[in-house]
């Protein structure tokens, strides 16, 4: 019968100062370096106390909400892997049935797997339904909670459990999975990707897909150490290699169409974001397997205009 | 008021009664016109919701779950393939204790796809932790709506329930029923008031991480309350025999058992022909009763034994097969029974087919002269694979 409140990290951590306007607070069990814990934290505190979230299953739902502790400072629910968005969708019609829905944000929020492969569906359904939901992806490019298995959103040629490398394998065969594009070819408000690579921006989009009425999408770079095997304290840094690179474009949809990219006039090379990650370390020793990844960076280059 | 009126839309005119604040529902094949009556509800301004078109079943019980933890009385139906698609969010409204109602319009599981009625499919989601509630016919599974609302939403309880109601037999037939007036419903109903929500002035989180030091209570607590969900049933039975001026909430009926050597035991509209058969049986000078479960879950283990003491023959009819195993109604009863009573499993109404008045009486031949735990009644032989045919 228990419902365990929410509020039991968030009080503890309200003596101290500095975090008294966090709505997603430290004590969860998120490994050092993840980029999830610190993309969720941008987007909680920018959303505000005015706000319900709804989880997908996966790693934030599991380092978040251990019972009977919450690390969430805002009322919050989770019950399965591919229904974040359709959770989201009834709690908005909901809070529209009980007058209550302009004082009140709905975020849906889910890892790659739970947006682009089990809760694709559900996803958009919502979009199409029109529900004022902002769904946030948080990607880290694999099923990262179960050990790391690919999903749709994992990268070309990365080494993950089920996409392994080996003599005859380069890893993941096949690129991302243009989620954001199956999102915006919903003809939804809002449809942007975001990187913890600059926190700023992760700040600046929530802020404004808040403000718009209706379905919105936003994925956010998310590197994770574990998966990656990378260094803890570069994750910023591999981010930024990212979208410098042009392999994670930053750009944004109004209502289909793209409306803006983050310009990368001198982009650097594959090679820069690939050495950073063991994930691509069966990459570095061959000109070949570089020069493919190069090319999926210089087709998002073209495609999207980011020169 | 007493209207002549088919199964879907007397069932949605008794949810509309209810006031439900949020539906949502898939038309998965198959389907009933409870929701299309509850939508034509809605577009004419004399119901006011919410309704969400979901993309499919498991979006459906997605949507409700969510609703209801935001403090809305949720509604939605389904059947079949739809209920089975359903099932691993229904685990999840049970688990987070939040009383949505769901009709169930009992029909047969794939393969062979077939759209007619069995309770196939509300029994293979028996353990999920939702309170079944089964009907006889459109009447009842009106009653058993308004009262579900009430015993699922009791502050004690906070359990999704499900009423389940034939398909086709009870969906698509015609009874004159009693609607009830929306003054009535009010002052049985009240509005939903939930000691939980998600409530950004109280922020709570809802679906945690529950590790082996925590995960065995939750599943005590939904044990501990179904228990007392078997007192709760006949007092809110009174409370709607008091308002409604009908009996038909409860936990079992007995139908001519006091003096019975023989009983039959069946649930939903099944029992309506029995009853029939033991009238004509009655007639002859035959002790012949019938034993209706309503509550399936929680099961009446003590109402049921005691209904049954007397018996010398018992004979179970289920619309369902626990593949591999019996019936289930038969497995739930034959172990609580005494060695002495002896008991007949009968599996019959598959799929659709009618369950006849001369079925019954076979039934009722062989309760009195054999004992076999799984015997199907009706069997075509001409269609059985060669190594299976008895003659």
């Amino acid at each position: 019968m228990k419902n365990y409140s929410g509020r039991s990290l968030k009080q503890f951590n309200m003596e101290k100062e500095h975090l008294k306007e966090n709505y997603y607070v430290s004590g969860h069990t998120a490994c050092a370096g993840c980029g999830q814990s610190m993309a969720v934290r941008i987007v909680m505190n920018t959303a505000g106390p005015n706000t319900i979230a709804t989880n997908a299953t996966g790693c934030l739902e599991v380092f978040s909400s251990k019972a009977p502790q919450s690390a969430f400072g805002v009322p919050w629910i989770h019950s399965l892997f591919e229904n974040s968005a359709a959770i989201a969708s009834g709690v908005e019609a909901a809070l529209d049935q009980q007058g209550k829905k302009d004082k009140i944000n709905v975020i849906a929020q889910a890892g790659d797997g739970g947006t682009a492969d089990i809760g694709l569906q559900a996803l958009s359904g919502m979009l199409e339904r029109g529900h004022d939901v902002l769904f946030v992806c948080y990607d880290n490019e694999a099923y990262m909670n179960t050990g790391i298995q690919r999903s749709g959103l994992t990268p070309f040629s990365a080494h993950t459990t089920t996409s392994p490398s080996g003599k005859k394998s380069s890893g993941n065969p096949r690129p991302k999975k243009p989620v954001v594009e199956i999102c915006a070819a919903h003809h939804i408000p809002y449809s942007a990707t975001s990187s913890i690579a600059n926190p700023k921006d992760i700040e600046i989009k929530v802020k404004k897909a808040l403000q718009i009425k209706g379905p919105k999408y936003l994925q956010i770079h998310v590197p994770c150490p574990l998966g990656w095997r990378s260094e803890s304290s570069l994750s910023i840094e591999i981010a930024k290699q990212a979208v410098n690179t042009g392999l994670y474009p930053i750009v944004e949809y109004e209502y289909g169409k793209l409306t803006k990219v983050r310009k990368i006039p001198s982009p650097k090379p594959v090679s820069e974001y690939l050495k950073l990650q063991g994930r691509f370390k069966h990459l570095l020793k061959n000109q070949e397997e570089i020069a493919a990844v190069q090319k999926v960076a210089d087709k998002n280059i073209d495609y999207y205009g980011l020169k | 008021m007493r209207r002549f009126i088919e199964g879907s839309h007397a069932m949605a005119e008794a949810t509309k009664l209810c006031r439900p604040e949020v539906i949502a529902a898939y038309p998965i094949t198959p389907q009933t016109h409870i929701v299309e009556h509850l939508s034509q509800f809605i577009a004419d301004g004399n119901l006011n919701a919410k309704s969400i078109n979901v993309e499919s079943e498991h979006s459906a019980a997605s949507c409700v779950l969510g609703s209801q933890a935001a403090g809305s009385r949720s509604f939605t139906c389904t059947s079949s393939q739809g209920l089975i698609l359903m099932s691993e969010v229904l685990f999840c409204i049970a688990g987070m204790r939040l009383p949505v109602m769901l009709i169930c319009a009992n029909r047969a599981v794939s393969a062979p796809i077939n759209i007619w009625n069995d309770q196939q499919d509300s029994i293979a989601i028996r353990d999920a932790g939702l309170i079944q509630i089964y009907a006889e016919n459109i009447q009842e599974a009106v009653d058993l709506i308004i009262a579900g609302h009430k015993i699922g939403e009791n502050p004690k309880v906070m359990l999704p329930v499900m009423v389940c109601v034939d398909g086709f037999i009870l969906t698509h037939g015609m009874e004159v029923v009693d609607i009830p007036s929306q003054d009535k419903v009010d002052n049985f109903l009240p509005p939903y008031n939930p000691p939980y929500k998600l409530d950004i002035n109280n922020p709570m989180s809802f679906g945690l991480l529950g590790d082996p030091s925590v995960y065995t209570e939750t599943r005590y607590a939904i044990q501990k309350t179904l228990e007392d969900v078997l007192q709760i049933i006949p007092k809110v039975g009174g409370e709607f025999n008091d308002i409604f001026g009908r009996s038909s909430v409860g936990l079992i009926e007995e139908y001519k058992t006091s003096d019975a050597e023989t009983i039959l035991v069946a649930m939903g509209s099944v029992c309506g022909t029995i009853k029939d058969i033991v009238d004509i049986q009655r007639n002859k000078g035959k002790k012949i009763g019938l034993l209706k479960i309503i509550a399936y879950r929680p099961f009446p283990q003590a109402e049921v034994k005691k209904a049954l003491s007397q018996a010398k023959n018992v004979g179970i009819v289920d619309k369902n097969i626990s593949l591999g195993s019996n019936g289930a109604l038969y497995s739930e009863i034959k172990s609580i029974l005494p060695e002495k009573i002896k008991v007949n499993g009968f599996v019959a109404g598959l799929g659709g087919r009618d369950i006849k008045p001369s079925t019954v009486e076979k039934i009722i031949e062989s309760t009195e002269k054999e004992e076999n735990p799984c015997k199907f009644v009706d069997l075509n032989e001409e269609l059985l694979w060669k190594e299976f045919k008895t003659v």
